[in-house]
């Protein structure tokens, strides 16, 4: 189950991440080896077994809660000005 | 007043604070004091003046007559955990600057039982390794030979407790990072069953398999505190309804008769001789008390760790989406856009996670999600039904911990696979969600004049048996001391 240096970047963009030419080489090497050692559940006979049951599953009430202090939350944006600042977005 | 020493249970802290003959506050200043002469880089930050006024609210409560199960009992807790107020890494840059607005459930409970948190326990980064070496701010060195890992992901918590910095802590677990590290410490370490814990405040790596496990010195101390975190939580949806009670009374009195099941599959290759030889004295103790040792197979337990390696990043990749520096945490500076944004404050990840977040993307990406996500959920779904059916003819599980004891710094950085087996007896439990415990159980020697380091021995039960697996781990504890 190898994978090209394509496939890395390819992965690294859809998971947003900037890697070095380093670490393309590097996780190249590296999740081919592991995709390889996973492969190794194709031994097993194909067929559904019997899903995990689903543990019971109480449902809460969808409702607004108030919290004390909101600035607790803002307080720990990298950049704020009473909201969360982000780069330009939109032209 | 006395300090006590290393070694002191929380057991009998509890006792001498309830009894008067000392306080909260000694217990905690004696913890602080060890702390921080940690040689061992188990503590990633001590909270002295938050725990000091917390011990003297305990003695109050205390003095007005209140009965707390863990009255000024110090504690670790692993630094993914949240403790309101203080900071919460992750062992991660990204969230080196994060103070967290909240207690998790399980904290909070520990406070309502009477203990307090002195400090917050190094870890791999977001808990994702086997070593803590992982860790953005350094490993963490077992107690018994410093050139040696403390295992991981909880190797702060299972070091701290073991060195007798703390007699109590807590850790998490999604493959078995609090066995593990309990296991190469000398330390008990718990697992509890999938929901037994609310990961209200437990910040998330694998939502279907992580739980928040105990460590302490004696299996006592680490069921005590299990007994005081567990329960249902409105907070956390797949809690398990009601609040067990009597986990850590009595275990002295519990017969060891139990049928033990001993599966093959567990004593293969790679099997330390040393760990195996301990795994049958403590079969033998067993039998010669009474117990019935049955020989069985989980045929699909092997393919645990490819199960996991599909299951827990896929979550991972998902979770720790959310690092994305616009709420909380690190930023990078100096990006033009959102896009370049994400891609260069995520790039502040440490190799292991950005491997698990590439492999997690990877196995959900369109034209691979069924090969390799499907495929992992069904053969967890039969390693869940090898435990089912293995039910029906036993009440637990001996195997060993790991298959070695802690071995050298370094020694696997450069090897993600090899660090991965690590995890090979411990991480079916997590997949299956029932409970595991770990107790030391002797010492084997790694090399010709190194010191002898613990292993541990594993036992496994049904969803809900805890009180059971701390019965026959209490057996062992005594054996092991015989």
């Amino acid at each position: 189950m190898a994978i090209d240096a394509d496939d890395v970047r390819h992965i690294a963009h859809l998971a947003r991440l900037d890697l070095s030419e380093d670490e393309v080489e590097r996780f190249r090497r590296e999740l081919s080896a592991i995709l390889e050692y996973v492969n190794r559940l194709e031994e097993l006979e194909p067929g559904r077994a019997a899903e995990p049951e689903p543990p019971d599953q109480p449902l809460r009430q969808d409702r607004v809660q108030a919290w004390p202090d909101p600035r607790w939350f803002l307080d720990q944006a990298p950049s704020r000005d009473g909201f969360f600042l982000v780069p330009r977005v939109v032209e | 007043m006395t300090p006590f020493g290393n070694g002191a249970t929380a057991a009998a802290i509890a006792a001498r604070v309830t009894a008067g003959e000392t306080t909260a506050r000694q217990s905690v200043e004696d913890a602080l004091d060890r702390a921080s002469a940690d040689r061992l880089n188990a503590f990633l930050s001590l909270r002295p003046e938050p725990a000091l006024e917390e011990a003297d609210r305990v003695d109050r409560r205390v003095a007005a007559g209140e009965r707390l199960p863990l009255a000024g009992v110090p504690v670790a807790v692993k630094d993914n955990i949240a403790v309101a107020g203080g900071v919460t890494t992750c062992g991660s840059r990204l969230l080196e600057p994060y103070v967290s607005p909240f207690d998790a459930t399980a904290v909070a409970r520990l406070r309502d039982a009477g203990a307090i948190v002195v400090g917050k326990t190094n870890l791999d980064e977001f808990a994702m390794g086997s070593s803590t070496e992982n860790s953005a701010f350094g490993p963490t060195l077992n107690p018994h030979d410093p050139e040696r890992v403390a295992g991981g992901s909880s190797g702060g918590s299972a070091a701290a407790v073991a060195a007798g910095l703390v007699p109590v802590g807590l850790g998490s677990e999604t493959g078995g990072s609090v066995r593990q590290p309990a296991a190469f410490c000398g330390a008990v370490g718990v697992k509890p069953t999938y929901g037994r814990v609310s990961r209200y405040g437990l910040v998330a790596f694998g939502s279907s398999l992580d739980q928040i496990g105990t460590l302490g010195t004696t299996v006592e101390d680490a069921a005590r505190v299990l007994e005081a975190i567990a329960g249902s939580d409105p907070r956390d949806a797949t809690t398990l309804p009601g609040r067990p009670g009597g986990l850590a009374d009595g275990l002295d009195e519990a017969d060891p008769a139990a049928r033990i099941g001993w599966p093959r599959e567990f004593f293969g290759e790679g099997l330390d001789p040393g760990i195996r030889a301990a795994c049958e004295r403590a079969r033998d103790r067993l039998e010669a008390a009474g117990a019935g040792i049955v020989e069985l197979s989980l045929p699909h337990a092997p393919y645990g760790i490819a199960v996991y390696y599909i299951v827990a990043i896929a979550e991972a990749s998902s979770n720790l989406a959310r690092y994305d520096g616009v709420r909380y945490g690190y930023r990078a500076g100096g990006a033009g856009d959102l896009h370049a944004m994400y891609e260069r404050t995520r790039a502040a990840f440490g190799a292991e996670i950005k491997r698990r977040i590439m492999l997690g993307t990877y196995v959900l990406s369109a034209g691979y999600y069924e090969a390799f996500y499907g495929k992992g959920t069904v053969v967890r779904g039969r390693i869940r039904g090898d435990y089912k059916a293995a039910w029906e003819r036993v009440d637990a599980i001996l195997t060993p911990t790991t298959p070695t004891p802690a071995f050298p710094v370094g020694e696997k950085a450069e090897d993600p696979l090899a660090m991965y087996l690590n995890d090979v007896y411990t991480v079916s439990a997590n997949l299956a969600g029932i409970p595991a415990v770990t107790v030391p159980f002797g010492r084997v020697s790694p090399a010709p004049g190194r010191p002898a380091l613990p292993i541990g021995v594993q036992l496994m039960g049904p969803a809900g048996a805890e009180r059971r697996l701390f019965e026959l781990a209490r057996f062992l504890e005594r054996e092991a001391a015989a």
